[in-house]
């Protein structure tokens, strides 16, 4: 039923845009679930949102728009977290709500745009144009290189803050490039699986990962691997299976989680 | 530089006070370290110790006072790598972190700025040098959260020695290291103070195991009430407390 379109440029769009994003999720997933800052992407997404439906009123670009006002807020989130001496996940309570109050009042005031934001909200891969490909692959190399380039000093940062920060590092800078850049992988992921499932896409493939991972090369590696396999397996089976892809695509991310576990469990048993 | 005899203040502290929210914790302290002493800080628990050690590598921010490393104000220092530090309780850490020991030694050496930057094969050489000094060079590819308490503890050791730096300050770093262990980390920390020249700040409880390789001690508990040469110190009455009362200075192990 679906041959035709498993060859449509729209299907090879949707697995381009996809592998980007699985790979940023990956990566950013490990140092974000290690650093208790897993809620992180469920505050930004609520962020992002509100910045599509502030595009979305503006007729202006409704994923630069977004990419722009999550930036601001994941900075603002660190902010609050330092500065009004807030816990992480109330900081992210706040801004999460904010984001949504904004996206409501704005859709209860331009009424014509309901149907497009609820693509944001459950995820919509079909509707991703060539532009944002190209966005996607941008975006992606982006947060993949942020990370290289720092490795060392985030697996420093996340292990042990205290030596980190008497080694001289900026941890503060590092801070900040780490919550740009999930961000602006949240953004993406809201096109794809939409806000309500955005954060298991950063968190579940690192947390199968950090079942089976021994070390911090396994555990980028394997996250990278269930991420990719999660998103592009969930765009297959779900234009095969005619299923919601966001739906399909966290089953199969929690799917791999479980059989990490079980594994794992195993494997504990033999050994014992 | 200028006289021969007169060696170079490494760290000084000058009038340094601190208080969490309001509750004071040090006092007016006044201390130096020269380069190549081997300097213990004593004192019972909730003394200010960890918190003394902490505002020497500008963890902390004295309330009053001000500290200067290697004659360089503390808020303009940059030469980090010149310092190691391993905290109280280091190995606190996350249990379900997944990183190899190497890992944990690479990823210091890699972030650490400094005049020479190490290469790739240079960081592997530096890593086992470090892991074979704590005797862990068969150890480098296990994974950190199955080695015992003492074995995490010496790579901890590891990382900080790996960076070759010029002071080394250790807050309790022998807790939960059994007794022999303990002996042997003492005896390299004073050969690699007599042989290699490094600096030592060491926060102990232990002052029975370290007392023969340290040269000079500090007693403190909020006010600094001892600072000088530990020969010195065996005649003080600071000293006579420590071997009567014991739990006045010197708390027991716990
Ligand atoms: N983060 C903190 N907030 C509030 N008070 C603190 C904090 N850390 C330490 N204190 C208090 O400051 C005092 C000094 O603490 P510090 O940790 O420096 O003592 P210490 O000499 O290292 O003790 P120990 O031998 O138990 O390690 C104690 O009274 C302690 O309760
Ligand atoms: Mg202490």
């Amino acid at each position: 039923m679906s041959g035709d379109l498993i060859f449509s440029s729209l299907f090879l769009r949707a697995l381009l845009a996809g592998g980007c994003l699985a790979l940023a999720c990956g990566l950013l997933g490990v140092f974000l679930v290690l650093r208790r800052d897993a809620m992180i992407s469920h505050g930004l997404s609520h962020v992002a949102f509100a910045g599509v439906a502030l595009g979305l009123a503006l007729n202006l670009m409704p994923v630069v728009f977004s990419v722009v006002i999550s930036l601001a807020g994941s900075l603002l989130i660190l902010r609050l977290k330092e500065q009004a001496r807030l816990p992480g996940d109330t900081a992210i309570a706040l801004l999460s709500s904010g984001g949504l109050a904004l996206a409501v009042f704005l859709m209860s005031i331009k009424k014509d745009f309901g149907a497009e934001l609820m693509a944001y909200l459950f995820g919509d891969i079909l509707a991703i144009g060539p532009s944002e490909v190209y966005l996607a692959v941008g975006l992606a190399v982006v947060v993949s290189a942020g990370i290289f380039l720092n490795l060392s000093r985030f697996i420093f940062m996340t292990f042990d803050r205290e030596a980190a920060s008497v080694s001289g590092i900026g941890l503060k800078g590092l801070d900040r490039l780490l919550v740009m850049m999930s961000a602006v992988t949240i953004v993406l992921g809201l096109r794809i699986v939409g806000l309500l499932l955005v954060t298991g896409l950063t968190v579940i493939p690192a947390a199968a990962a950090l079942q089976l991972a021994r070390n911090f090369r396994q555990a980028l590696l394997l996250s990278s691997l269930f991420s990719l396999l999660s998103i592009l397996g969930g765009i297959v089976l779900a234009y095969v299976l005619n299923l919601p892809a966001s739906a399909a695509i966290i089953f199969l991310a929690l799917f791999i989680f479980i059989l990490g576990f079980l594994f794992k469990r195993l494997k504990g048993q033999q050994t014992m | 530089m200028i006289l021969e005899n007169k060696k170079e203040e490494v760290i000084r502290v000058e009038g340094v006070s601190f208080a969490y929210e309001r509750v004071p914790a040090l006092v007016n302290i006044n201390l130096s370290v020269h380069r190549g002493d081997f300097l213990a800080i004593v004192g019972p628990n909730g003394s200010g110790k960890t918190t003394l050690l902490k505002i020497m590598v500008g963890l902390l921010k004295p309330g009053q006072g001000r500290v200067w490393l290697f004659q360089q104000p503390l808020e303009d220092f940059n030469q980090w790598y010149r310092i190691g530090y391993i905290q109280q309780k280091a190995t606190n850490f996350d249990q379900i972190f997944p990183i190899s020991v190497a890992e944990v030694i690479a990823a210091s050496l890699n972030s650490i700025s400094r005049p020479q930057k190490p290469g790739r094969g240079q960081v592997r050489q530096k890593i086992l040098e470090a892991l074979r000094t704590v005797g862990l060079e068969n150890e480098a590819g296990k994974s950190m959260n199955s080695l015992s308490g003492g074995q995490q503890q010496r790579v901890l050791i590891a990382r900080a020695l790996a960076t070759e730096p010029e002071i080394l300050l250790l807050d309790e770093p022998t807790t939960g290291v059994d007794y022999p262990s303990q002996e042997n980390f003492y005896d390299l920390l004073g050969q690699l103070n007599r042989q290699k020249h490094l600096t030592i700040v060491l926060v102990t409880h232990d002052y029975g195991i370290v007392n023969r390789h340290i040269n000079r001690v500090a007693c403190l508990n909020q006010k600094l009430f001892y600072h000088g040469e530990h020969a010195e110190f065996c005649q003080s009455d600071s000293f006579r407390e420590l071997l009567q009362g014991g739990h006045h200075l010197i708390s027991h192990r716990h």
